[in-house]
């Protein structure tokens, strides 16, 4: 484990206020003293947890893009599809960039976030980190800004329902592991304790770094 | 001297965007590189105000034929039938499912116009130099990240409806060229609150304490 005896002197990223980020217990969080950002968070168990969500939201990702949506039939003919599915047809029916866009923002970008947060997890259980994972990391937290899997399911439901007048819908596997993706990613971002994976990696130790020690006095400021 | 609230830049130091660590540069214009994860340095996002601006006006001129070009066309039987979003919205409260018909509304045309009135609106008040309301500001500006991605919702409903509906000659749905603008606007605007450095809000108030000091 890491013993985090010293507070970490931090600049919130939203405010850039100079503070002093005190160990946490587990389950703990720091708040920014002036605007309330979030700087830091313990997770109760940051080793095991957010590797096994991790390995369970994979399953469930594979299983959420092979298995059909949802069947839905209407007159005697039935149509079906899976999430590549949707984005294709839209590539087909003319509308490439819209079709690699939602391809991207519903299965590629969680896929990625998926894959790097395995290799991260599984690679920052040796100390020291290699270097490497700071790379995984900024990937990882870029995609997770682009997987749109909570508007993609609410976007079926709303083409669902407008379809329901007209035919028998019925939800699929993959509508059921879609849901699960929904609560397992959150899951893994709050159980994931980046700055212990800062604090073990291998520094970067470019020539073109500053010549001065980084984080020397910061100041204080008052809770 | 009051040292209780001082910003990383007034001190010196930069936050590595990337890690968090704090380092003091040798050369203020030029801070160099993360010692931790090699990063480049800046204490503020590059041009931080020019990109928001330009990406603001992008989604700005995009969100006319977003609205204007139909993005789903409806063919039954042969006859066609264009429906743009508002079109979309009427045509759900008209068949009865004023829910639906509401969270599209908020979704595909409240959410991407409040984004782009709210950007504007932080992007003036800080090149104002304005001091107040840093608190309600910096809300404002965790609003629009937050919710900026929920205008994808007519977007993947465009998508699934013409994915599914491929029934012909009874009733098929082609997408048309306003998704494609729709899509563009909500890129631009989650690129837009990207590049926006919100601890810019801040420091209008900290150099008034500072000079006040």
């Amino acid at each position: 484990m890491n013993p985090r005896m010293l507070s970490t002197p931090t600049a919130c990223p939203d405010c850039d206020l100079l503070q002093r980020v005190p160990p946490l217990p587990p389950a703990g969080m720091a708040r920014c003293a002036r605007c309330g950002c979030t700087l830091a968070r313990q997770p109760a168990d940051p080793r095991d947890l957010p590797l096994a969500l991790a390995m369970a939201a994979g399953v469930v990702f594979v299983i959420a893009n092979t298995t059909p949506l949802m069947e839905l039939s209407v007159v005697g003919r039935t149509a079906s599809t899976t999430i590549l599915g949707g984005a294709y047809e839209m590539w087909l029916q003319g509308e490439q960039l819209t079709g690699v866009l939602v391809g991207f923002c519903a299965v590629l970008a969680p896929a990625g976030y998926l894959l790097f947060m395995l290799t991260l997890l599984i690679a920052a259980r040796r100390s020291p980190v290699p270097w490497w994972i700071g790379e995984m990391l900024r990937w990882a937290h870029h995609l997770r800004l682009w997987s749109m899997l909570e508007v993609m399911l609410l976007g079926i439901l709303v083409a669902l329902i407008k379809i329901a007048e007209l035919a028998t819908v019925d939800a699929g596997i993959g509508m059921f592991a879609v849901g699960a993706l929904l609560l397992l990613f959150p899951a893994i971002v709050v159980n994931f304790d980046t700055r212990d994976i800062w604090e073990r990696v291998e520094w970067a130790d470019s020539d073109t770094a500053t010549p001065e020690p980084p984080a020397t006095r910061a100041t204080q400021s008052m809770p | 001297m009051s040292t209780a609230t001082l910003t990383a830049a007034q001190a010196g130091l930069v936050a590595c965007e990337s890690c968090g660590l704090l380092s003091r540069p040798a050369d203020a214009a030029m801070p160099g590189y993360c010692r931790r994860c090699g990063e480049a340095l800046e204490f503020r996002r590059h041009r931080s105000i020019e990109t928001t601006w330009a990406l603001v006006i992008a989604a700005a001129i995009c969100y006319i034929p977003a609205n204007a070009l139909p993005v789903l066309t409806t063919t039954t039987f042969g006859s066609p039938e264009d429906d743009t979003i508002l079109g979309g919205v009427i045509f759900l409260y008209a068949s009865g499912s004023w829910p639906l018909a509401l969270i599209v509304l908020i979704a595909s045309v409240m959410i991407p116009l409040g984004k782009l009135a709210a950007l504007a609106y932080l992007l003036i008040s800080v090149q104002r130099g304005s001091v107040k309301s840093n608190h309600e500001r910096t809300r404002l500006y965790r609003t629009v990240e937050f919710i900026g991605r929920w205008s994808m919702l007519d977007v993947f409903v465009a998508t699934f409806t013409v994915a599914l509906v491929q029934l012909q000659p009874l009733m098929s749905v082609a997408p048309g060229t306003g998704v494609l603008f729709f899509a563009a606007v909500v890129v631009l605007t989650m690129l837009a609150a990207e590049s926006f450095d919100p601890r810019r809000i801040w420091d209008s108030a900290s150099a008034q304490r500072a000079r006040h000091d």
